[in-house]
């Protein structure tokens, strides 16, 4: 009892930081930020884009390393490992989201300052396989049912990350439209200071977002199990009975 | 009774007898030469495209057409074991599970390049092919992208087999994981058959993903296979 007031006290606090670091990130976005010389007010969907993305690749980065922790626990820690299962559903499901938020402002993006809505370049290709890998993920998980669709979703996961690296190479090599990294890409390359901070504001603040949305579906997807472990053992114990 | 003594014992085993039933009943072949050719005829026909602009799709569509055959193919291929509990009893046997999957890969590669070649002199003929490149570089580049996708769909079929609606989930899972080795098979060919550029990267990448793939594959398998 005590233990879930502190987790929702928890959770209040960081539901306050969050719409917090959003409207300051809205702000610094919107009203700060220098107008692009070129590109003009369009480009304050960076603000968006950027973040989105750097976000997306977090989370399946942490799905990933649930997996794996799930696949490395399941014989000797069922209920680590099933903490980590839930782990890396909720992240993959908050990466999905946001992949889809960067392929929508990619293209609302693109067709002003490009040209075009979309081309098949290196990160616009990784970014797409990215998401239809983690939705044919969560696909799996709704069609496989019980523990052992938790082994197999991990270990698609597994191919799905070690996927994404490949397409981003073979796009790579085939054309690339993007610009390069802006952030840290060498020389000649940086973003001007006032828009660095705004950029950040907002990673940070989309960042808070997700956690947010992750931690409600993990706790979520937790007692999901405890649900179908009672039942299970109900089910158990009432079978038990007849047989006396 | 003398135990087999090599691992590559049991692969023999399990190979010999996919191909065997595959000998007997040709359901595997049959279906996916006449779905690829359905493909083959079918996009000749909508697009009806000149010698020029068909070297430019050819590899495209030779990659497509194979990659829905073989699903339907693939399907079958775990599904023949669930009858009186094959997989049950292969499950419980001291055989590495490794072997029982690089057999029904083996077995599966075979049947796909059996479709290709008897696929080849009609594709030629559709699309009017002559390769301005080295042709005989499509020795190499067809077997590497045919060993990336049977490797992973063999996988992945065993990954469906328990499942609900484990036929349509097949092809959701198996399409994202395939798209690198498919673009690197569709340029290489598209390479060759052009003559414009180099097909040396495409197929240098095609086995860096066939080797990073079957590591996986057979590393998981034994995962897959026991999950319960």
């Amino acid at each position: 009892m005590h233990g879930d007031k502190r987790m929702k006290l928890l959770r209040g606090f960081l539901i306050l930081l969050t719409l917090g670091l959003l409207g300051y990130g809205f702000y610094q976005a919107i009203y700060v930020a220098p107008t692009e010389a070129t590109m003009g007010d369009v480009q304050r969907i960076f603000y968006y884009h950027v973040p989105s993305a750097m976000v997306s690749f977090l989370f399946f980065f942490a799905s990933f390393v649930g997996s794996i922790i799930y696949l490395a626990t399941r014989r000797n820690h069922p209920s680590r490992a099933l903490a980590a299962d839930a782990l890396a559903l909720a992240s993959a499901e908050v990466g999905v989201v946001f992949c889809t938020v960067v392929l929508i402002t990619g293209p609302l993006w693109a067709r002003p300052v490009w040209g075009i809505w979309w081309t098949w370049d290196a990160r616009l290709t990784t970014t797409m396989v990215l998401w239809l890998v983690y939705v044919s993920y969560l696909l799996l998980r709704r069609f496989a049912a019980g523990p052992q669709m938790q082994t197999l979703a991990a270990v698609l996961a597994i191919f799905g990350y070690v996927d994404v690296p490949i397409v981003y190479m073979s796009t790579r090599w085939w054309r690339t439209q993007h610009p390069a990294p802006v952030i840290g890409g060498g020389d000649g390359s940086g973003l001007a200071p006032s828009m660095a901070t705004a950029l950040w504001w907002n990673v940070l603040a989309w960042l808070a977002w997700g956690i947010l949305i992750m931690v409600v579906r993990y706790a979520v997807e937790r007692r999901r199990q405890r649900v179908e472990q009672h039942a299970a053992l109900r089910a158990l114990e009432s079978s038990l009975e007849v047989a006396l | 009774m003398k135990r087999p003594s090599l691992k590559s014992t049991y692969l023999w085993t399990h190979l010999a007898k996919d191909l065997r039933i595959e000998w007997r009943s040709k359901d595997a072949i049959n279906s996916m030469l006449f779905f690829a050719l359905l493909v083959v005829v079918l996009f000749s026909l909508a697009f009806d495209p000149t010698i020029s602009v068909s070297r430019q799709i050819a590899g495209g569509i030779l990659c497509v057409a194979t990659l829905f055959a073989s699903v339907t193919a693939l399907n079958q291929a775990w599904a023949r074991e669930l009858r009186h509990q094959v997989l049950d009893a292969q499950r419980m046997t001291p055989a590495p599970a490794a072997s029982l999957f690089l057999g029904k890969v083996i077995a599966n590669f075979l049947f796909v390049s059996v479709v290709q070649l008897l696929l080849a002199p009609l594709f030629i003929m559709f699309y009017n092919l002559r390769a301005l490149g080295q042709g005989w570089l499509l020795a190499l580049v067809l077997p590497l992208g045919t060993w990336a996708l049977v490797v992973n769909g063999t996988f992945f079929a065993a990954l469906s087999i328990r499942t609900r609606n484990r036929e349509l989930l097949l092809p959701l899972i198996l399409f994202p994981i395939f798209i690198p080795a498919m673009l690197a098979m569709v340029q290489a060919s598209t390479a060759i058959l052009t003559g414009e550029s180099d097909p040396d990267l495409w197929i240098k990448m095609l086995a860096g993903y066939d080797v990073i793939f079957t590591t996986i594959c057979l590393l998981l398998f034994e995962t897959i296979l026991h999950a319960e």
